[in-house]
């Protein structure tokens, strides 16, 4: 599609937009490519083959050597990972060879979606390439159009000495790998298991005691995994096969990577009450679903001297799990000047942000504005006189406002003209009330000029 | 008196006295912890506006909040937070709570070294909330009563009547203060001989009560 319009790879933005003006261009982000191609050959590794390599920012090496027959056959297992990258929204190009260097020049310059290259014929498959398809310097290649070398049978015809001297030895490397005179070794991606810890019982248990016993033996055999590997749990996943062929399985989660075996095993022992035994377990298993890296970290030295950092993870976990993991959060500041907008829950390790304290907000704040009955208020500017709220009436006697509050047009349409004036109020009882009116007093489309009360000051 | 358990109330059932309390709980944890410890907030209504409490001298970096829906949720975490002991003050919204659950909070505050801030809601039947014992060690009710009156047109500091109900080992007393600042502090009102004559009004049934 591009293509057909005249745009390549490593074209100006500006020259791409010259020639399709309604080009939607977007920034380049390799690093999260990389990491789709990542997570693309550590499934490819489970799924397909043991062995499943990167094959420069574009690319994966999906080693068949005795796997391909378990999928039908070179072919069948192509189509199939074709249609499995067409799922995932990805166009593909597959080629089967039995050296890299070939199966790459082939996978990128075929222009067919599958190709299959029989041992032995890979001088006749590439043979017509451009000599670009062998992995070449952009100095090589330059050098080999001068010389008017359109394919790779003209390389491979030419003497290796003179073509050692002009186009660099790592030419004669790439040939020699394609045609398979030299091996490539490649750097597989090993799909790594989560940490996982398993016992299995002589005799099932169904008691309490004993699965808290068990679970305490689990969470050490972890805890020294993780330790091994310099990773700390997120998540945990506790599996219990019944006797009678059923799982259940129990998660906990953690506010930081943690790898405290007792407060771990707190967290798990909390959820005890949930397994239901049934006949009986007969074995338990305990994966860290989700781990991050969690460096040892250096204990504070000096002596008498208190750590100033509270250590708040454990607390969150342990009130997480009580009353669930979204109900226990900080407030943050939303840049914006409506009251209600203002506030934002975000998780509790995460850094807030505070709120401009130039305007006086109220202790407490009306799920909705309520509207307010009875009002006397003289236009456009002035605090009402006196207003009924709950069906008790209050005579203002102090008043101070008004604060515009604007619609925020760039967010909801229909709050283009939108005004509220805001005003705080004290009654002759002290009680402080925020009050606000919609609609400026002056211009009919800013509001109905109708009161309501939004919250209460102390 | 820091590792005890405190319990406030709203003078009256308003809404205001409700936030006079709020604001007043919120000044005593903000100057806890040198005015830089954690505070853990128990919630049981929707409706504390985070920002005010960034104007009472907690700003949102010192304050984790906790939704609960149910009393035994609230004691529960509060209890939990005050057993953590690295925090500067746990405050919880609490309908009732029973003589052995405020024991257990007052307990887990003197182990801890906690301030435990147990804020009493009105509920809408009108029960006084005080009116069921307690293991608190003080127990006050926050209403707010009229401010000075400015000499230009606009609203002052607010003015609250804080009434100290009871306290272990000591006499119960009763305040007109100004409400708290920025920093969480209170003031006395320049004359206390001219207190309003609302002020008087509003303090009789408070005494009786006590």
């Amino acid at each position: 599609m591009a293509q057909a319009l005249g745009l390549h790879p490593g074209m100006a933005v500006t020259q791409a937009r010259a020639l399709v003006p309604e080009l939607d261009v977007r920034p380049a982000d390799p690093q999260a490519d990389m990491a789709v191609l990542v997570r693309l050959a550590s499934f490819a590794s489970r799924r397909w083959t043991p062995c499943a390599a990167l094959s420069g920012a574009d690319g994966l090496w999906l080693d068949l050597n005795g796997v391909a027959h378990l999928f039908g056959g070179e072919r069948r297992l192509c189509e199939r990972i074709l249609r499995f990258c067409a799922r995932l929204g990805f166009e593909a190009q597959i080629a089967v060879a039995g050296t890299t260097g070939t199966a790459h020049a082939l996978a990128r310059f075929s222009g067919q979606l599958i190709t299959l290259c029989a041992n032995g014929r890979e001088v006749e498959a590439i043979a017509a390439l451009p000599p670009a398809a062998l992995r070449l310097e952009s100095s090589a290649i330059g050098a080999a159009r001068r010389f008017g070398i359109e394919s790779i049978a003209e390389l491979i015809a030419m003497p290796r000495g003179p073509l050692a001297r002009r186009f660099g030895n790592h030419l004669l490397t790439r040939l020699d790998q394609a045609l398979g005179r030299v091996g490539e070794p490649f750097d597989p991606i090993v799909a790594q298991d989560p940490p996982s810890a398993s016992l299995r019982f002589v005799e099932p248990i169904a008691s309490a005691e004993a699965i808290g016993q068990v679970l305490g033996d689990l969470v050490a055999m972890l805890m020294l995994q993780l330790e091994q590997r310099g990773l700390g749990a997120r998540r945990l996943d506790l599996i219990c096969d019944g006797v009678d062929g059923s799982a259940q399985k129990l998660g906990i989660g953690t506010a930081g990577a943690s790898r405290d075996g007792p407060h771990l095993l707190r967290l798990l022992a909390m959820k005890i009450e949930q397994i239901a035994p049934g006949f009986g377990i007969e074995a338990m298993h305990l994966v860290a679903v989700r781990s991050e890296p969690l460096a040892p970290r250096q204990m504070n030295h000096s002596l008498g001297y208190k750590d100033s950092a509270v250590d708040l993870p454990p607390l969150i976990d342990r009130v997480a799990s009580r009353i669930g993991a979204s109900h226990i959060f900080r407030s943050s500041a939303v840049e914006s000047d409506v009251p209600e907008r203002s506030v934002r829950n975000i998780p509790p390790l995460t850094e807030p942000r505070q709120w401009p304290l130039d305007w006086p907000r109220p202790a407490r704040l009306l799920p909705h504005p309520e509207p307010v009955e009875k009002v006397i208020a003289a236009l456009p500017d002035q605090p009402p006189l006196r207003f009924s709220w709950r069906g008790e009436t209050h005579r203002v006697r102090k008043a101070d406002g008004p604060e515009r509050i604007h619609g925020e047009w760039w967010k909801h349409g229909g709050e283009a003209d939108a005004v509220r004036d805001y005003f705080q109020v004290e009654d002759e009882d002290g009680a402080r009330f925020w009050l606000f009116r919609r609609g400026d007093g002056v211009d009919a489309r800013t509001g109905d000029l109708r009161w309501y009360i939004h919250g209460v000051f102390a | 008196m820091v590792a005890a358990l405190h319990e406030i109330c709203g003078a009256g059932s308003s809404l205001n006295d409700d936030a006079a309390a709020t604001l007043f709980v919120a000044g005593i944890a903000a100057r806890l912890g040198s005015g830089s410890g954690t505070v853990l907030w128990i919630r049981a209504r929707r409706d504390l506006f985070a920002p005010a409490l960034a104007q009472a001298g907690l700003p949102p970096h010192r304050v984790i909040y906790a939704d609960c829906s149910r009393d035994e949720d609230v004691l529960a975490v509060f209890e939990e937070g005050l057993r953590h002991g690295g925090l500067a003050a746990v405050v919880g919204e609490v309908g009732r709570a029973s003589m052995t659950a405020t024991r257990r909070l007052q307990l887990a505050a003197e182990d801890s070294g906690t301030m435990a801030l147990m804020l009493k809601r009105w509920r809408r039947n009108g029960v006084d909330p005080l009116a069921l014992p307690s293991a608190a060690s003080s127990r006050w009710r926050i209403g707010c009563v009229p401010s000075e009156a400015l000499p230009a047109s606009g609203i002052g500091r607010p003015r609250w009547s804080i009434d100290l109900v009871r306290q272990r080992g000591g006499p119960a007393h009763h305040w007109i203060m100004e409400g708290i600042d920025e920093a969480g502090r209170l003031a006395l009102p320049a004359g206390p001989s001219h207190r309003s004559a609302a002020a008087d009004r509003r303090e009789a049934p408070v005494r009786n009560v006590a």
